[in-house]
């Protein structure tokens, strides 16, 4: 919608000048036609030129290019040229209709842009109170859900005497799986409000991504009941120039979703390559995942799949998005036939130098 | 074997109060002070085995409480804090902390980190140091694994034994670089993946999942035993 008024945000005095540059060109152009079309065409013309003007600037220098036209016009078209003196009462009323014509036209316009943008305005705010909610709802359902489970497994413990051992295993098993979910939360929270404020800035150091991507999927494994996760990953892999604890979150991030999001007997697979200073990891799982959704949307704030899914916030893409651009790399989302496929490509400094003797 | 005791320093009165249970259950007696006055005080009336420092304590910086305890203090301290952050731990660990753990932890995890730093530096008369599948002559300089020879470069083996004989302990980076290579080379990290990338190779059951040499991210590495 902004981009329809191409100079809204021109600096005031340029408006003037462009204003001006375009009445004194116009009539330039008109003078030297003058002879062919007539001076009421010079005039038509003009006025087109200032409505013209008023589509795209302020109120003060559409009326001022309003009054340079109608004089331009009076002094260099309307007979006896180059005199402001007019000859003809028709000719007067015409230049007067002109001159009011141009100031409604230019006035109105304006007007127009600016319930515009009032509305516009309203639209955003209105857009942000709907963002702040769909916010309040996603976290209070994250946060509170393992509170809930927390506190109910731990009644259970409390109050009944004759519960046994399975169950108490059962419950202490409950309460420990909330509490990594809390923590994924509160991590992910974390690192949403330092993307947020700008200040993250990777600390570039040589890594190991084979053992990088070994701890990732432990972790994801451990954290999700013995959840497989294959990967494909050739030994002989270079060391590369990154930030090591940016770049584990966003596999981990990208994995545990797959872990959380997909059936258990479903597949997921982690590749990595690296040629010519650039570095892919490819995520990819048999869930069927993302089919009803847009490819672009799934990287924004809170954009969950449907209001039923399993559990997340919605932050986990787009800590993902964030950090990897943080990185200064890219990460995509690719479909097919049931397979869902994250790419991150990172451009990285290697250093081949794998074997040392000494 | 007699009860360790361990002192706990931590203003958190639920964290402090779950400690407890956790090492008195295994068998650990333990003591808890409030703050960072009360701890050292604590500390200096009646020296505990091991101390359990919280970094963000109300009245004093954990880590400046740690600075006095070295002074005097050379058992164990474990440091534990919500900060995950890299540079806050290697300020720790070259404040003389032996350890640092960040909440939210496992228990698990606590015991084992307390159970590696109150068997201390492994005394050098010792020549011979077995670790489960692992066996290193510290005499001959030689590192068998299961029964057969293991044949390290020199710097492999300078390497391996600096971390086993500091086993449990976090040694970081710089230093590691420091005391293999020397101080020029203390921001040469590749060396240090690549050997350790190398040592894993020849002593891990599967280099791709360490049990011996385990990455601290960040930080530095340390030297696990099971046992």
């Amino acid at each position: 919608m902004a981009n329809n008024y191409i100079f809204n945000n021109t600096p005031g005095w340029k408006q003037y000048l462009y204003s001006i540059a375009s009445i004194i060109l116009v009539s330039g152009a008109c003078y030297v036609f003058s002879d062919l079309m007539g001076y009421r065409v010079a005039g038509f013309i003009l006025l087109f030129t200032v409505s013209l003007l008023a589509i795209t600037f302020d109120i003060l220098p559409v009326i001022v290019s309003a009054a340079l036209s109608a004089f331009t016009w009076n002094f260099f078209f309307i007979p006896p040229r180059f005199t402001i003196h007019i000859n003809t009462s028709e000719d007067t009323i015409m230049l007067v209709m002109y001159f009011i014509i141009v100031m409604i036209n230019g006035v109105l316009t304006y007007k127009i842009r600016q319930v515009e943008k009032i509305s516009r305005i309203r639209e955003e705010r209105a857009n942000s109170v709907k963002l702040y909610n769909t916010i309040l709802n996603s976290l209070s359902h994250e946060l509170n859900t393992p509170i809930a489970a927390i506190i109910a497994a731990a009644d259970n413990l409390q109050s009944n005497a004759n519960i046994n051992n399975v169950t108490k295993l059962q419950l202490v098993s409950e309460i420990s799986k909330a509490s990594l979910r809390l923590q994924q939360q509160v991590e992910n929270l974390l690192n949403i409000s330092r993307l947020e404020s700008g200040h993250i800035k990777p600390k570039y150091d040589w890594c190991d991504i084979v053992e990088l991507i070994y701890e990732v999927v432990q972790r994801v494994e451990e954290n999700n009941q013995g959840r497989k996760v294959r990967i494909s990953i050739h030994d002989d892999f270079p060391l590369c120039s990154v930030d090591k604890g940016i770049l584990d979150q966003v596999i981990y991030n990208l994995l545990n979703n797959a872990a959380i999001h997909t059936p258990f007997n479903s597949r997921i697979d982690i590749s990595a390559t690296c040629y010519g200073g650039l570095l892919q990891i490819l995520i990819e799982d048999t869930g069927n995942g993302f089919m009803d959704v847009n490819v672009r949307d799934v990287f924004h704030k809170f954009s969950r799949r449907n209001e039923q899914a399993v559990s997340g916030s919605g932050l986990g893409l787009s800590i993902v998005k964030g950090f990897t651009e943080a990185l200064g790399g890219t990460v995509e989302l690719k479909k097919k036939t049931g397979i869902t496929t994250f790419i991150i490509t990172l451009n990285v400094k290697t250093n081949a130098l794998k074997f040392i003797e000494g | 074997m007699s009860k360790a005791e361990i002192l706990i320093i931590d203003d958190e009165p639920q964290i402090r109060r779950l400690l407890e249970i956790t090492l008195e259950s295994d068998g650990y007696i333990s003591r808890s002070a409030v703050s960072a006055k009360e701890g050292l005080i604590m500390a200096s009336n009646h020296p505990p085995e091991l101390i359990l420092l919280d970094i963000g304590l109300p009245d004093e910086n954990g880590h400046s409480v740690l600075q006095k305890l070295r002074q005097w203090y050379t058992n164990p301290v474990i440091i534990l804090s919500v900060i995950k952050n890299e540079e806050d731990i290697i300020r720790a660990l070259d404040n003389g902390a032996n350890d640092y753990l960040s909440k939210p932890f496992r228990t698990g995890e606590l015991l084992a980190r307390i159970r590696s730093a109150l068997r201390g530096a492994i005394p050098d008369d010792e020549p011979v140091l077995t670790f489960e599948h692992l066996q290193i002559d510290l005499g001959a300089r030689t590192v068998r694994k299961n029964g057969t020879a293991v044949k390290l470069t020199s710097t492999e083996y300078n390497l391996l034994t600096l971390l086993v004989k500091n086993e449990g302990k976090v040694l970081t980076h710089q230093y590691l670089l420091r005391a293999i290579w020397g101080p020029g080379y203390i921001n040469q990290s590749q060396y240090l993946r690549v050997f350790i990338a190398q040592i894993r190779k020849k002593i891990e059951e599967d280099p791709n999942r360490p049990e011996y040499l385990l990455t601290e991210s960040g930080v530095g590495y340390r030297f696990m035993s099971k046992s």
